[in-house]
């Protein structure tokens, strides 16, 4: 271990759930000698490791996670009580165990939120943003190659706004954090970097209509502008595009 | 618009329109109550005025109407909400100080409005429009009376009256809280807003959930205080500045302009 890096023995509280429909419970499980340069995930590997080895009867803990770069937003994980740990504006993948200290308790829970059912453990299934971006979520393009960029001019701050809309990944945190189970934050944006572009200008009304109606028929809850998805969001995506998505929604349904 | 009131911003929208619509309606009634402040008897006048007129009941029902459509969507909405969020809770959940206390508890500070709002109408509305309505007799005051009706209730009765004093103080901390969120939500809801109105928003909605609250308080802590002076007799309408000694004989036919002696003034109600 390099100088200056301390090592840490930690207690787990991991939730456990063999299945969907299965009863869950949290189960306690120390961890001796972790890194502070170790990632979240990689301590959570460790763990993984150590219940292979001794052959724990629940296996391995199942979460979810792919890129570790904070890019995919497949990490999924409430630590402490914050979505993606008690650090901002980061996904679980780039927290790291430096964050915490010798002999914490660490409470590690799934997404709970009605729209995010838990497949196993800590992995939930989060494929209703699936369903909301297919209802709308894109530029219908029939035909031609790429343009060029100069092609369609774009004002600096409406491209800037459509890129911060865009930065959503869609981890689900949103979500995961609302206390009414509300996707507004993620329609929102997807809504948003789209309408502020004049290739999605086109489609905006029927897009914001569409994707609402799928948010609604999921079962997500509605918007009551606490803020929360705001600060929990790992990319900072702001409320101001909510204000949008209700704006393009309102337009929608006046032109109808 | 087909669909539109169904859907998760429709009824959201609903929601803020009726919020506003009641915003303003508090700000009306902010104005209207401080006139008891500078005259008890022009306040007396402005009840007169909204008494039982058509126009004042067919305002009562519109606002009755704006208050039942805030209230029913409020749990229609809460309702769908607590079945969004599923059955399982976290086991510890460490919100961002910055999200407000307010937003997180609407329902909770709209109940304990509507609780003060009904001990309000059981104080005020029933014993005078609808007394007036309802033809109701022998009541303490009459339905005019409205800064009579003040007085006993925040500083005639004794401890009923520190009781009630204070149960409007928390009615407004209620309503503050209500409203400071309420009214930029409102906005944003319906679209006025953006990252450079949010905060702009947020203060304004400080600003002025402080004054419609404060305005309130001052009023209840002015009656308590026993500032509002309804001994003195209100001068005959048209007639400012006019009293019965005066009236009858004691500076001729013509209207005085001044008491006469060992005579209290009236109150000048408004020409």
């Amino acid at each position: 271990m390099a100088e200056g890096h301390k090592s840490l023995n930690l207690t787990l509280k991991v939730w456990r759930q063999a299945g969907r429909n299965a009863q869950g419970q949290f189960k306690e499980y120390t961890v001796k000698d972790i890194s502070t340069e170790a990632s979240f995930l990689e301590m959570m590997d460790i763990l993984n490791e150590q219940l292979i080895e001794t052959a724990d009867p629940d296996g391995p803990v199942a979460f979810d996670h792919d890129c570790r770069e904070g890019i995919c937003g497949m990490c999924s994980l409430f630590i402490n009580g914050r979505a993606h740990g008690p650090d901002d504006d980061i996904t679980t993948c780039q927290l790291h165990m430096r964050k915490f200290n010798d002999g914490d308790k660490i409470t590690i829970e799934p997404w709970r939120s009605g729209g995010f059912p838990i497949i196993k453990d800590l992995m939930v299934d989060r494929s209703a943003y699936d369903k909301i971006m297919q209802a709308g979520g894109f530029v219908s393009v029939s035909t031609g190659g790429v343009p060029d960029a100069n092609a369609i001019p774009i004002p600096k701050p409406d491209a800037d706004e459509a890129m911060d809309a865009a930065a959503c990944i869609g981890c689900g945190a949103c979500a995961a954090t609302c206390k009414n189970g509300s996707a507004m934050l993620f329609v929102s944006a997807k809504v948003s970097q789209l309408a502020l572009l004049p290739q999605g200008k086109a489609e905006a009304a029927k897009r914001a209509k569409a994707m609402v109606a799928k948010m609604d028929e999921l079962g997500f809850g509605n918007c009551t502008n606490t803020g929360a998805c705001e600060l929990e969001c790992p990319k900072s995506v702001s409320i101001s595009h909510i204000a949008r998505l209700n704006r393009e929604f309102l337009k929608a349904n006046v032109k109808d | 618009m087909k669909g539109f009131f169904k859907s998760s911003i429709g009824k959201k929208v609903i929601m803020s329109v009726s919020g506003l619509f009641l915003i303003l309606f508090l700000l009306f009634h902010l104005c209207m109550n401080l006139v008891v402040v500078f005259s008890p008897c022009a306040y007396n006048e402005v009840c007169a005025f909204l008494g039982s007129n058509w126009y004042a009941v067919a305002g009562t029902m519109v606002l009755a109407a704006g208050f039942l459509l805030h209230i029913i969507y409020a749990f229609v909405l809460t309702v769908q909400n607590r079945k969004a969020r599923g059955k399982d809770r976290y086991d510890s959940q460490n919100l961002p100080k910055d999200v407000e206390f307010a937003s997180k508890n609407m329902l909770v500070l709209g109940i304990i409005i509507a609780c003060g709002l009904l001990t309000h109408f059981g104080q005020f509305w029933a014993k005078m429009m609808f007394a007036e309505l309802a033809g109701c007799e022998g009541l303490q005051f009459g339905p005019t009376q409205g800064a009579q009706w003040i007085n006993y209730y925040f500083h005639d009765c004794g401890g009923l009256s520190i009781a009630l004093t204070i149960v409007y103080l928390v009615w407004f901390a209620a309503l503050w809280l209500h409203l400071n969120h309420g009214f930029w939500s409102a906005f944003h809801t319906v679209g006025l807003s953006n990252s450079l109105w949010i905060p702009r928003l947020k203060c304004i909605a400080k600003w002025f959930s402080t004054i419609i609250c404060a305005g309130f308080a001052f009023i209840v802590i002015w009656a308590a205080a026993g500032a509002i002076d309804t001994k003195t007799p209100c001068c005959p309408k048209g007639k400012p500045e006019v009293h019965n000694q005066c009236q009858s004989g004691h500076h001729g036919d013509k209207p005085c302009d001044k008491p006469c002696q060992g005579e209290k003034p009236c109150q000048n109600q408004g020409k």
